[in-house]
């Protein structure tokens, strides 16, 4: 990890400014979420990224253009990391047709194939086979891109999961595959569904080399992150990274929370990723309170008219109903 | 006699048979701790601990499949696909495992599981998330298929899928788990395989099953005010599959529409209508009509969405165009 952080070290203040932007910008935009939810005008599912921050902003900082992004339907904070901006978001989670999906796909299927983010998934681990089948299609056209597959630890104990992971190894494909380990799947704990805690054991057990990192240190997550994409884009074979982190709402709006209790949730919270970084921006003097402050407004004002533009978007028209369901139609 | 919800019809059938034979346990994703993702096992796990309500690690093909080998050595599983899309995910244990174990040793085994699952729309989950594919399992020989649409019938019939010897895939709609009717107190089973009249009238035949009657109910109320009396025939099982009266009924009406919440082509409608005339083709006056989903993968916008779903005006009109 030595020469990572020495990268990180040499970051400029315009690019941790960005990144500290980005993660309140995410958090923001999730707290509003919940609200607009709260009065109806979000429907189905809503998965929040609130907690988890520092793992798609450190991540995909460190991102090539070329570099496919896939993750599951907690994937709010991998859409604005990955350069979808806010509005068109929250269009899509209002069901608007100005939305990244057009309206169709809603708070779980966000994706922008110009922005090379391949999309967000609802079937638990269904995308690992797509990840592996993308980075078997760069390799096969002699392309440069990594593909950089997110998913939760619920995710490792299907079948899926397996598949991907070993047909990865056997036919030297490159992908990074990224566990987001927040410790619950739903209501269950890893140790209650998974044999093993440390979830990169399972990487082990295809021989494939892995590591295990906090996920609430944004610069510890972007420094690991450009060492394994630096891996798998040298040696053309995957890299499993586990990335230990914590969801700091429930599952999905409306989870009774049953399972855990406050005092887990409240000492999580003392590991704030943004809280951390914040600290860590003001006490190593590269930033003042006051310049923060300033980028929080940014954020808040960002976050408003991006609920101005979505809720004065129309609706997508009747006849969308039948559009996109075939290519030659 | 209670009025109860369907939840509390289901989840009484389960308690009951939980209590009668030791050897029905239920397996499933956050059946337990959680209480189920639909409250249907709210308090079970506690009651009944965690050895008989096991909550599984996200693997519906291991969760069919142990089930299914449990179920050939003895025990009674009830095996909770959190929802009917995830059955995908176990389509080989169900259509290669449950469905052909017996026949294919010679009746040696049997494997006596129930498989509960929730499909339905209309809840803006998008495409993966809100299909109605209950005729993509009635397809295959060796399975019971049963998708009540009343609390009397899902806890009857949940009954009755514990306690066959065959393997029963149950289908639950999540929009009908506030639905309220009446439920007798104490132990009943309903018969699998035996349609219902669950409305009397002479002027034309519905038939329809799960949410599709909720719906027709809705519509017959609406066309008895216009003076036309719909009898509507209740499924309550897709296999086996009984017409007897929904012929009955043709008999004396002689004209007939089928709704169902899931995609036309292939459907529940196209079975039936393909059976109704080749049995009672002598009753039929007026071409049958069919009520289904348009053919598209669900979106997410809520309007979108209810365009895409069979609508009471929906049926409303067939009725009218083929009286
Ligand atoms: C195949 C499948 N089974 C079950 C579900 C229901 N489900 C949605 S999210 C989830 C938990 C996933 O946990 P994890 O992979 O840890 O991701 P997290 O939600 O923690 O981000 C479950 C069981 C599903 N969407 N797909
Ligand atoms: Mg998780």
């Amino acid at each position: 990890m030595a020469e990572a952080n020495v990268a990180v070290k040499t970051l400029d203040k315009k690019e941790l400014l960005r990144l500290y932007h980005e993660m309140a910008l995410v958090r923001r935009l999730e707290e509003e979420a919940a609200h607009l939810y709260q009065q109806g005008k979000i429907g189905g599912f809503l998965h929040l990224y609130i907690g988890q921050e520092a793992v798609a902003s450190g991540l995909l900082s460190v991102r090539r253009p070329e570099d496919h992004v896939l993750t599951a339907y907690r994937d709010h904070g991998v859409a604005i990391a990955c350069g979808i901006e806010v509005k068109y978001v929250i269009a899509e989670l209002l069901g608007k047709a100005t939305g990244v999906s057009k309206g169709k796909g809603g708070s779980m299927h966000l994706a922008d194939v110009r922005l090379n983010y391949w999309g967000g998934y609802a079937i638990v681990g269904s995308h690992l086979p797509l990840a592996a089948g993308i980075a078997l299609a760069d390799k096969y056209k002699g392309e440069p891109g990594v593909t950089i597959c997110m998913f939760g630890d619920g995710a490792t104990n299907i079948g899926y999961f397996h598949e991907a992971l070993n047909l990865s190894m056997v036919w030297d494909l490159p992908v990074l595959w990224l566990c987001e380990n927040n410790q619950y799947g739903m209501g269950t704990a890893v140790e209650r569904a998974s044999a093993v805690e440390e979830i990169r054991q399972k990487a082990e057990g295809y021989g494939m080399p892995n590591s295990r990192i906090n996920g609430m240190d944004v610069l510890e997550v972007r420094g690991a992150a450009e060492e394994a994409l630096g891996y798998v884009r040298e040696n053309g074979t995957p890299y499993f990274l586990e990335v230990v982190t914590y969801r700091f709402q429930g599952h999905s709006i409306g989870d009774p929370e049953r399972y855990r209790d406050k005092e887990e949730v409240d000492r999580w919270r003392e590991a704030d990723p943004i809280k951390i970084f914040r600290k860590h921006l003001i006490d190593t003097g590269a930033f003042s309170v006051d310049d923060l402050s300033i980028e929080e407004e940014r954020v808040d004002q960002e976050v408003a008219e991006a609920v101005e533009f979505a809720e004065a978007s129309p609706d997508p028209p009747p006849e969308a109903l039948y559009e996109n369901i075939y290519a030659d139609s | 006699m209670a009025e109860i919800t369907m939840r509390e019809a289901i989840s009484q059938a389960l308690w009951e048979e939980m209590e009668r034979d030791e050897r029905v346990f239920i397996m499933g994703e956050e059946v337990g701790l959680w209480g189920g993702t639909y409250a249907v096992t709210r308090n079970f796990y506690d009651h009944f601990g965690a050895e008989r309500v096991r909550d599984t690690p996200i693997a519906e093909g291991v969760i069919v499949g142990a089930a299914n080998g449990a179920a050939m050595a003895g025990l009674r599983p009830v095996a909770e696909l959190m929802t009917i899309n995830f059955a995908f995910l176990a389509m080989d244990q169900i259509v290669n495992g449950s469905a052909k174990i017996r026949a294919m040793f010679g009746g040696q085994f049997t494997v006596p599981i129930v498989i509960r699952a929730v499909g339905g729309g209309g809840r803006q989950l998008g495409a993966t998330h809100s299909q109605t594919p209950d005729v993509v399992f009635a397809h295959f020989p060796g399975m019971k298929v049963i998708a009540p649409g009343t609390p009397y019938d899902a806890k009857g019939l949940l009954k009755a899928a514990i306690r066959t010897d065959d393997p029963v895939l149950f289908i639950e709609n999540a929009t009908m788990y506030q639905s309220k009717g009446e439920v007798p107190d104490g132990d009943y089973v309903e018969p699998i395989g035996v349609s219902k009249v669950q409305r009397e009238g002479s002027d034309v035949t519905i038939i329809t099953y799960s949410k599709g009657l909720q719906l027709s109910l809705q519509a017959a109320e609406e066309l008895s005010s216009e003076g036309i009396e719909a009898q509507i025939i209740d499924l309550r099982s897709l296999r086996p599959l009984d017409l007897g009266p929904a012929i009955e009924s043709l008999k004396q009406t002689n004209r007939a529409v089928i709704v169902e919440e899931g995609w036309r082509s292939y459907g529940v409608g196209a079975e039936v209508a393909a059976r109704l005339y080749e049995e009672a083709f002598d009753y039929i006056d007026s071409p049958l009509k069919r009520v289904a989903q348009v053919e598209v993968p669900l979106p997410y916008n809520r309007e979108l969405e209810q365009m895409a779903l069979p609508q009471i005006g929906d049926i409303v009109k067939a009725v009218r165009e083929v009286l």
